[in-house]
């Protein structure tokens, strides 16, 4: 069997070698490790010696040519093999595989500016052993500068609107949560900067200013307080999940899960509070807002939110209500829903579905929700999928409840039943996160009595 | 509480965990018969006998092999340098063989050693006597690297250094040996990688670690009287870096000032302002100020050298500077 | 590997030029690292080796000379041309020629390559890239050794280059100052890259230098095994019973050129040189031996060439099969999690 004498890469750095001689005629007998040729490589003489034993059959590069690593140099064969196919391809590219490197040392050089004359084998003699460096083939050759290109059209620059603003990052941030525009702010900073104490200045001394509370501590900004939350960063498998769910559906990979609970003891409690008198009404929605909330307390890594690097895992429950107005929805929120009676979530969510359809909610009212609730039980619809309220790691949507027959111990029974199909962020939730979640939900809504231990 | 010296607290460290687990030995110039060059190991030799208290030849680029070579097989050296300053001698060892061999070795080959010894300037100890070497030796993946302000982080640090499994890189300030504080007789550790808020305020954050802490303190207190309150993070782990602590206390107060002993490109500093800028932009009221050594070797003369050295009025210049105050 | 383990058993008797057996299983040896390292050539040339890469090819004597009078427990640390001395301590050719191939099965999981070969289970403390940086890890191993009261020995190899260095003064120093069970063996294959030694250290018998440790002191022929075996016999008895250290000078050569980016001959050396050295090949040397003394057939040396080129075959096919650790993302037909190689081993979790 034939053997091929492929130009070699003798050093770690070489692209191409120069055939400086042959060291045998073809017709000479050769020996596996017996030397063939001399190669000049990038750093120095080395010989390229043969992987088999038989007959130089055939030499495909001139002596003082320069090759590229993996051209076919040569082919050993016995005296009598016919190795026309072989030669047939020599001379033109590189065994399969890298590109010819050589020709993109040469566009790249030329590129530089620089020269490509090859560096002496002298010189390189006593040098250490140079390492391996990226391979010059790996890198994408830069693109050619053009002397000339009319045709293509100069970036346009940002138009200068009304002249240069400098600010804080803060700044511009406490200007943009309160509806500031910073052209009419005086900063005081150095050249003229607008810090936090111009955007706190203008804020007061206009009427625009949203809240009064954000006068009241001037020197403490809006950020959640110390223990509210702990941030986990990505761990590889929730990276990996992140990006590959992420080009599977949408920017947030949401997947579903619906759920059919029984509202038997919910009604039957209702129906008790009620006759203890009307401040004792509830409805099957407070209720369901009050069980998603301790449910949400007991299950921290659902009550999440996705922050791009990382995941903050909340340890308080602010629970965000979908409210549909004229204007379209808001998710007002009710703060430290897990912790409110039942009876203040009632009336706090009345009062904030109030408000939010006469668009009176504050900032404050309609932000900060860490999970979020949707009821369209009320237009009479079974069930339904909510679209997640980023950054959160889900929303639930709760259908209509009605008396359905069901099968209780083999006997057909009336039962009053909700279904709610609640949407994952799959970067945050996997499934069994969120199935368990939704048991314990089940387990709180079929066994109201725990809402209030 | 008992109030005892920083080198105390560090030789108590050592003590007990040389009690405490009879692989743990020390070994450096001047440790046993001299009973340490900055008296740490003070009785050392007479309590451990000299197998486990080794003076050695002064070779540290030696010594700290030695050390290496024994951690590779099971023991757990601590390794004096008398100075952080000769260390540079032994950076080989540090950095070319405890640092790498774990992966080196794809996690045959663990390294629990500590080096230590005391870093920084002095007084009037001129050029090479006065660096401040953190920042050098963060650099390395592989490495520990620890700088306690206070004798009861120096303590429970260093008991934690001895029992990590890594080499552990640790920065006593040379100036602090004689400094006092409150230190518990109990047992305690102090986890490496955490950072300690030593002074809570809403105004500004100092971020500093070592020696700096004091200053640092001492800013806080003297800005406390214009009614100006800082938030004084104590790194006291340069790496891993409590980038969390970092972050919490800037996104807090808007502001930040890095106080560091070493020079200024490419120190401790320039790290800290990196992951402020990445971390809490949007909560930046004005750029991050660093305080440090002049960009000149250390010189001699004490107005020069007062000069050159990070201090408590330049401390405090500023923080007034981030606080828009002058 | 068989041959180290049972070679060892008869440590007695250091030089039994004799005995038939062990004379194979030490040929054995030497003809595997060959065998082994002309393989290594091939896939360095088609770019399955990559990096650094020294061949120990012309010295394997010293190695399996000295693995010989070795036990399993004693410890071996070497420099980055430590191929040869990975296979004749008895780490597999599998594991080693995967590491070259930068593979999850190779002895370092693909992380440290040629130059850092590693295996605890041989107490091979690895092959170091800092010439003269392991000297003083073996004066601590050596200090590791009498601090517990134990009676292994620690074998540093060396070449002959390190002796200029600090590193090697100050431990040989410290080692000869606290009587520590050491054996510094130089393996003096007269170039230190393309510097020879008469241009580089100002004594040529560079084991004197161990007067200036107060060290018992040696110099043997490194292409005779059986010299090789007497030499340190000598100096790992003396270790291991009075725990004194021993400088141990063996003359070798090595017939490739420094590193695979350098020319076998060159400007340091001349052709007729090497040419002149081959004739000593410590391969041949003993295999001449043994034909001559009847302990060898033309059949037998054949069937083991031919075993040793299967088992090195074995360990091509082995590694070009294991994979790289994997990075970033899982393939998608592997259900195992991902795993963070590339982080993995930067630091030890702590346990106590």
């Amino acid at each position: 069997m034939a053997t091929k004498v492929f130009m070699e890469a003798l050093s770690p750095t070489m692209e191409e070698g120069r055939l400086v001689k042959w060291l045998k005629n073809e017709g000479d007998a050769v020996k596996s490790g017996e030397a063939l040729a001399e190669v000049e490589t990038d750093k120095a003489i080395m010989e390229l010696v043969a992987r088999g034993d038989g007959i130089l059959r055939k030499r495909l590069i001139n002596e003082g040519d320069t090759a590229p690593v993996g051209t076919l140099a040569g082919v050993i064969a016995t005296a009598d093999e016919n190795i026309d196919s072989l030669v047939a391809g020599a001379g033109t590219a590189p065994a399969g595989g890298a590109p010819a490197p050589a020709q993109v040392v040469a566009t790249q050089q030329e590129t530089a500016g620089a020269s490509s004359v090859p560096r002496r084998p002298e010189e390189s003699q006593g040098e250490a052993s140079t390492p391996p460096q990226q391979k010059v083939a790996d890198v994408p050759p830069a693109p050619p500068a053009r002397a000339a290109a009319p045709s293509a059209p100069a970036p346009t620059p940002a138009p200068a609107a009304q002249g240069e603003v400098r600010s804080s990052p803060l700044a511009r941030r406490l200007a943009s949560e309160r509806g500031l525009d910073l052209h009419s702010v005086q900063g005081s900073g150095p050249n003229g900067r607008i810090i936090k104490r111009d955007i706190e200045a203008a804020a007061a001394a206009g009427a625009a200013a949203p809240r009064a509370a954000a006068s009241a501590a001037p020197s403490a900004p809006v950020i959640p307080r110390e223990g509210d939350f702990h941030d986990e960063p990505l761990s590889q498998i929730r990276k990996t999940i992140a990006k590959r769910l992420g080009e599977s559906i949408g920017p947030i990979p949401t997947f579903y899960l619906t759920a059919e609970f029984d509202l038997t003891r919910v009604m039957e409690m209702r129906k008790a509070m009620a006759e203890l008198g009307d401040q004792f009404k509830v409805s099957v929605n407070d209720v369901l807002l009050k069980a998603t909330a301790v449910a949400l307390s007991q299950h921290p890594e659902v009550n999440a939110h996705w922050l791009g690097d990382k995941i903050r895992y909340h340890n308080r429950v602010h629970l965000g209500m979908a409210v549909a107005t004229d204007e379209g929805l808001i998710v007002p929120v009710i703060w430290d829903a897990d912790r409110k009676r039942m009876s203040d979530i009632s009336r706090e969510a009345k009062e904030l579905a109030k408000r939010a359809r006469e668009r009176k909610l504050k900032p404050d009212e309609f932000t900060g929700s860490t999970f979020s609730v949707s009821n369209l039980g009320m237009f009479g619809i079974d069930q339904f999928t909510a679209i997640i309220n980023p950054p959160e790691a889900g929303i639930l949507a709760i259908g209509t409840s009605e008396e359905k027959l069901v099968v209780v111990d083999g006997e057909p029974v009336v039962r009053n039943r909700v279904r709610v199909t609640m949407s994952c962020d799959h970067r945050i939730i996997d499934g069994a996160v969120g199935a368990k979640f939704l048991q314990t939900l089940r387990r709180l809504i079929e066994n109201p009595l725990m809402l209030v231990f | 509480m008992p109030v005892i010296t920083y080198r105390d607290a560090l030789g108590a460290a050592i003590r007990e965990e040389m009690q405490r687990d009879d692989r743990v030995f020390l070994m450096g110039e001047e440790v046993a018969v001299y009973q340490g060059a900055y008296k740490v190991s003070k009785g050392f030799l007479q309590e451990f006998g000299e197998m486990r208290v080794v003076d050695t030849p002064i070779t540290e680029l030696g010594f700290a092999g030695v050390g290496v070579g024994a951690a590779m097989v099971g023991l757990r050296p601590v390794i004096e340098f008398m100075t952080w300053n000769f260390a540079l001698l032994a950076l080989d060892q540090v950095v070319n063989a405890a640092a790498k061999m774990l992966y080196m070795s794809g996690g045959q080959y663990k390294i629990p050693i500590v080096f230590r010894g005391p870093n920084g300037a002095a007084l009037q100890l001129s050029a090479q006597h006065s660096q401040a070497w953190e920042s050098w030796l963060a650099h390395i993946p592989g490495l520990k690297v620890i700088a306690p302000g206070t004798p009861y982080d120096a303590k429970g640090l260093l008991k934690s250094a001895i029992r990590d499994d890594n080499p552990v890189c640790f920065l006593e300030g040379e100036m602090l040996y004689n400094t006092k504080g409150e230190v518990p007789d109990e047992e305690y550790l102090i986890p490496l990688g955490k950072a300690d808020l030593k002074r809570q305020g809403e105004h500004c954050s100092i971020i500093t670690h070592g020696k700096m802490v004091l200053v640092a303190m001492q800013a806080a207190d003297q800005l406390a009287k214009e009614g100006i309150n800082i938030d004084v993070v104590d790194l006291r782990t340069i790496r891993p870096m409590d980038v969390e602590a970092i972050g919490e206390s800037v996104r807090k107060t808007n502001r930040a000032v890095v106080l560091e002993e070493g020079w200024e490109i490419c120190g401790v500093g320039a790290q800290v302002v990196d992951y402020i800028q990445r971390d809490c932009f949007d909560y930046l009221d004005a750029p991050v100020i660093r305080v440090h050594q002049a960009d000149t070797p250390m010189p001699y003369a004490k107005g020069l050298e007062r000069a050159a050295k990070p201090d408590l009025p330049k401390a405090i210049a500023a923080v007034r500077k981030v606080m828009y105050l002058d | 590997m068989t041959a180290t383990r049972t070679a060892a058993k008869r440590k007695s008797d250091p030089a039994p030029q004799g005995d038939a057996a062990l004379n194979l299983e030490m040929l054995r040896s030497m003809l595997l690292q060959r065998r082994f390292e002309e393989r290594c050539a091939e896939a360095y040339a088609l770019g399955k080796i990559g990096g650094f890469c020294h061949l120990y090819i012309g010295q394997e004597a010293v190695s399996t000379g000295t693995m010989s009078m070795l036990r399993p427990d004693d410890y071996v640390i070497t420099t980055y041309r430590d191929h040869g001395p990975a296979l004749a301590r008895g780490m597999t050719p599998r594991s080693v020629m995967a590491e070259l191939f930068g593979r999850q099965d190779g002895c370092s999981r693909g992380k440290g390559g040629s130059m850092h070969l590693f295996d605890a289970n041989t107490n091979f403390l690895g092959g170091h890239g800092i010439v003269g940086g392991h000297v003083p890890l073996a004066t601590g191993v050596g200090f590791a050794i009498k601090y517990r009261g134990g009676d292994q020995v620690m074998v540093c190899f060396m070449g002959e280059s390190v002796v200029n260095t600090g590193a090697f003064h100050e431990a040989l120093n410290m080692a000869g100052l606290w009587k520590l069970p050491c054996v510094f063996i130089i393996e003096n294959n007269r170039y230190g890259m393309g510097t020879a030694l008469e241009r580089a250290s100002a004594i040529h018998d560079i084991y004197e230098r161990g007067a200036a440790y107060n060290m018992p002191r040696n110099q043997c022929d490194g292409q005779d095994v059986f010299a090789v075996r007497q030499a340190v016999g000598e100096a790992v008895e003396r270790a291991r019973k009075e725990q004194i250290p021993t400088l141990l000078e063996i003359r070798t050569y090595r017939f490739m050129g420094h590193s695979m980016s350098d020319a076998v001959s060159g400007t340091y050396r001349p052709k007729s040189e090497l040419e002149e050295q081959m004739k000593r090949d410590p391969i041949t040397l003993l295999r001449t031996h043994m034909q001559e003394a009847g302990q060898l057939t033309d059949e037998q040396l054949q069937k083991l060439d031919e075993e040793l080129k299967a088992i090195v075959q074995d360990s091509w096919d082995f590694a070009e099969a294991s994979p790289e650790l994997p990075v970033e993302d899982f393939a998608e037909a592997s259900p195992e999690l991902p795993v963070e190689a590339l982080y993995e081993d930067v630091y030890a979790d702590t346990t106590t």
